[in-house]
């Protein structure tokens, strides 16, 4: 479904990416874990579309197609989906017209007929009760005066109305008591399928603990530095990012060193 | 950036009322002088008192000179180069009924939306619709009249009822208030009149609707209100104008009477022509809006929303004289291209417990000024007294300006008052927000501001509420960059 490779992208001058190779098939769950600062959210981020990134080499393809040539509301209607570490406000519009517009205009992308008021408030009901939300939440405008666990929320509540096929994920659990974290697990379980992706970016593995990844990497200075299976996030959480700091560092010194002393050996 | 592009595109749609309605028409010649005033009032075949009236507004003008101290840049206005009387010639006479009206005429009014037709009862409207100069339907009459509401065009409240005229006719905005008023009291040609008696309430909404079609024609059109004690009238304005090359002035006055215990609402749609992108052409609207709480316990509000004009020049102000007497402002102005606006409000506390409340969201786009300018002034007397003013200014992009002038007088202690003031851009983030979830950049645009302007169009009756949002959707055009 999603094949990146070689993606190098940097922000005002100063590279983040250095050099991803990820590939993502349908019906599974890839975690990318790393510490701050690692590249974690610029590539979220730059998968969805936001223009602050430049590209500076590398390809992605999503379904085939070229995923960076198409602008964030064409890779929307296209079934990429972000939930956002910080979802933004957006005062006076209730999240009721907000959500109901962003479907309509998913909708309208795939020559479907708009869905009328009574039809929309049906469906965002039904799925409000399976993240525990409350109806009044639709009244309140985007995201203002959310509590964080609120925000998180509201984002799998857009995740479940609209659908996607390739769901990603930024540090959706941070900030989130064990409860909410439950409630937010369930729903990302909820969304599994095996028609769908999803990519969950986490810094800490107690999101995996509810949700059991397919595969796991650890990005670190923009490169994936080591991938595994869902062990490796547990290995991670006893270790600390340290561990495949150093043995990442000590990897890739070898590599250089064996690049360097070839060419003497012989 | 790839948004700011798209943005830019958007920005930069067409107006949407430029249209020109080929109609034969009755124009005075060219410039301003007594014998200019003198003609107009002929032609409105005047009582004595009006024509005296405006030759002494005429001559007070001549010792006035155009204001400066507004943040408006623009070349100076040759006042000898206006046409200041143009009427549709085949109306000369005064329609009867709207089988009379120039067909051509009606379809213009079709294409503004306006509801002429029977299907107004439905909507509840009664129009009084000024074209140019001279009004050219006034429906509902009948049913109001058996109310005792007496809603018609000035020029006729001139010859059925000079009584009220000669009483109230500049007892808000004298000739003598400033250079437009008084340029207006020389020569205003028409606009509507409406009475309220006492005890009653206004069963529909009355709205008037202005258009300035022919070249060169400035547009002066007097309004007046009276509602009368325990009334009640909600009344709505709209404006539009065609496209022109050259600027087109409009300098207007309403006055707004409201006695014991009565209450007026006045809401303005305002999408004159704001001129191209380039910031040829466009209207220039320097108008005088002023309410007068006479009596204890009454209400003014003013809802605007601004969005045409090259120039907009307006201060919707209450004089709250009547004890216990409530004043409101709601504003939505916003400036796009090198529109520039200069607006905001009055409070003129005179008498005990009376109240004010402004809130004026200003929002600007590309090259676009935006202004506001207030004054909250309590007077010795006024005990108690208590205002509230929030400003929040919303930037598109770059280039715009956000200006806030508040001016608060306050002589008596016992007065309460408090300004906040907000600016914000539109963010990055919350486009990419919106588009993330699959809304095109220009509809997130329109959502993010009419969400910013959400608290002012619940004060507007629903139908313009509806016709607000659309015509800022439209007049955001090219504002990031």
């Amino acid at each position: 479904m999603l094949s990146i490779k070689n993606l190098h992208a940097s922000i005002d001058g100063k590279e983040i990416l250095r050099g991803i190779d990820l590939e993502v098939k349908a019906g599974e769950v890839h975690a990318i874990m790393g510490p701050n600062a690692s590249g974690k959210t610029t590539l979220a981020q730059l998968l969805a579309g936001r223009a602050i990134y430049t590209v500076t080499a590398g390809i992605v393809q999503y379904l085939g197609r070229d995923l960076l040539s198409m602008t964030p509301e064409q890779r929307a209607c296209e079934g990429v989906f972000l939930a956002f570490q910080y979802p933004v406000e957006i005062p006076g519009i209730s999240n009721a017209l907000f959500l109901k517009t962003a479907l309509n205009a998913v909708r309208k992308y795939h020559l479907l007929p708009e869905l009328d008021a009574m039809d929309f408030l049906s469906l965002v009901r039904e799925r409000m009760k399976r993240v525990g939300m409350d109806d009044a939440m639709l009244l309140r405008a985007v995201n203002e005066g959310f509590s964080g666990g609120e925000k998180k929320r509201n984002e799998i509540l857009q995740l479940s109305v609209l659908q996607p096929r390739l769901a990603i994920l930024d540090e959706t659990d941070s900030g989130l008591d064990i409860d909410a974290l439950k409630l937010i697990a369930d729903g990302i379980n909820d969304m599994r399928d095996p028609a769908r992706a999803i990519i969950l970016v986490t810094h800490y593995q107690r999101l995996l603990d509810y949700v059991v990844p397919d595969f796991v990497h650890v990005l670190s200075q923009g490169r994936i530095v080591k991938s595994g299976g869902a062990d490796l996030a547990k290995n991670l959480e006893r270790h600390g990012y340290s561990w495949v700091d150093t043995d990442a560092i000590a990897s890739l010194a070898t590599q250089a060193n064996q690049a360097t002393q070839a060419p003497q050996a012989h | 950036m790839t948004t700011t592009k798209q943005l830019d595109e958007l920005i930069n749609r067409e107006y949407q009322h430029g249209f020109y309605t080929q109609l034969e028409a009755d124009t005075i010649p060219l410039g301003l002088s007594e014998s200019t005033v003198s003609l107009i009032s002929a032609k409105k075949n005047e009582p004595a008192f009006m024509l005296d009236w405006r030759l002494k507004a005429y001559q007070h003008w001549l010792t006035l000179s155009e204001p400066t101290w507004p943040n408006l840049h623009y070349p100076p206005i040759d006042y000898q180069h206006a046409y200041y009387y143009s009427a549709p010639k085949s109306e000369k006479t005064g329609p009867r009924d709207l089988s009379e009206i120039d067909p051509e005429l009606l379809r213009t009014y079709e294409k503004l939306g306006i509801p002429l037709k029977e299907q107004q009862i439905l909507a509840g409207v009664a129009v009084d619709a000024v074209f140019d100069s001279v009004s050219v339907a006034t429906t509902f009459k009948q049913k109001l009249s058996t109310l005792g509401i007496i809603f018609c065009p000035f020029s006729e409240a001139v010859q059925k009822h000079p009584e009220l005229v000669q009483q109230y006719l500049g007892s808000v905005v004298p000739y003598t208030d400033n250079f437009f008023a008084s340029l207006n009291a020389a020569v205003f040609s028409d606009g509507s009149f409406c009475y309220i008696p006492p005890g009653v309430r206004c069963p529909m909404e009355l709205s008037t609707y202005f258009r300035i079609n022919a070249k060169n024609t400035g547009q002066f059109e007097r309004t007046l209100i009276i509602a009368d004690k325990d009334s009640y009238v909600s009344y709505l304005e709209g404006c539009t104008a065609p496209m022109r090359d050259e600027n087109q002035l409009h300098a207007a006055v309403v006055e707004l009477i409201a006695l014991e215990g009565a209450r007026i609402k006045y809401a303005t749609v305002q999408n004159w022509y704001p001129g191209d992108k380039n910031g040829k052409g466009g209207i220039y609207n320097f108008v005088t809006k002023r309410g007068d709480c006479r009596g204890d316990r009454s209400h003014i509000s003013w809802t605007q929303v601004e969005t045409g004009s090259a120039i907009t020049w307006k201060y919707p102000s209450v004089i709250l004289r009547g004890n216990s007497s409530v004043g409101e402002f709601y504003s939505v102005a916003l400036t796009n291209h090198y529109q520039q606006a200069d607006t905001g409000t009055k409070m003129i506390h005179i008498g005990r417990d009376t109240k004010s409340t402004v809130l004026s969201k200003g929002i600007s786009a590309g090259h676009g000024q935006n202004t506001y300018r207030g004054l909250i002034k309590v007077l010795s007397g006024a005990e108690n007294a208590r205002n509230y003013t929030q400003c929040d200014s919303l930037l598109l992009g770059s280039k715009c300006g956000a200006h806030t002038f508040p001016y608060i007088e306050v002589k008596n202690h016992s007065a309460k008052v408090e300004h906040e003031a907000s600016t914000s851009r539109i963010g990055e983030d919350q486009l990419f927000y919106c588009t993330q979830r699959g809304i095109p950049p220009e509809d997130a645009v329109s959502m993010i501001v009419s969400g910013f302007c959400k608290a002012v169009f619940q004060e507007l009756p629903m139908e313009f509420a509806v016709e607000a949002q659309k015509l800022l959707g439209v007049s955001l055009e090219g504002g990031t960059g």
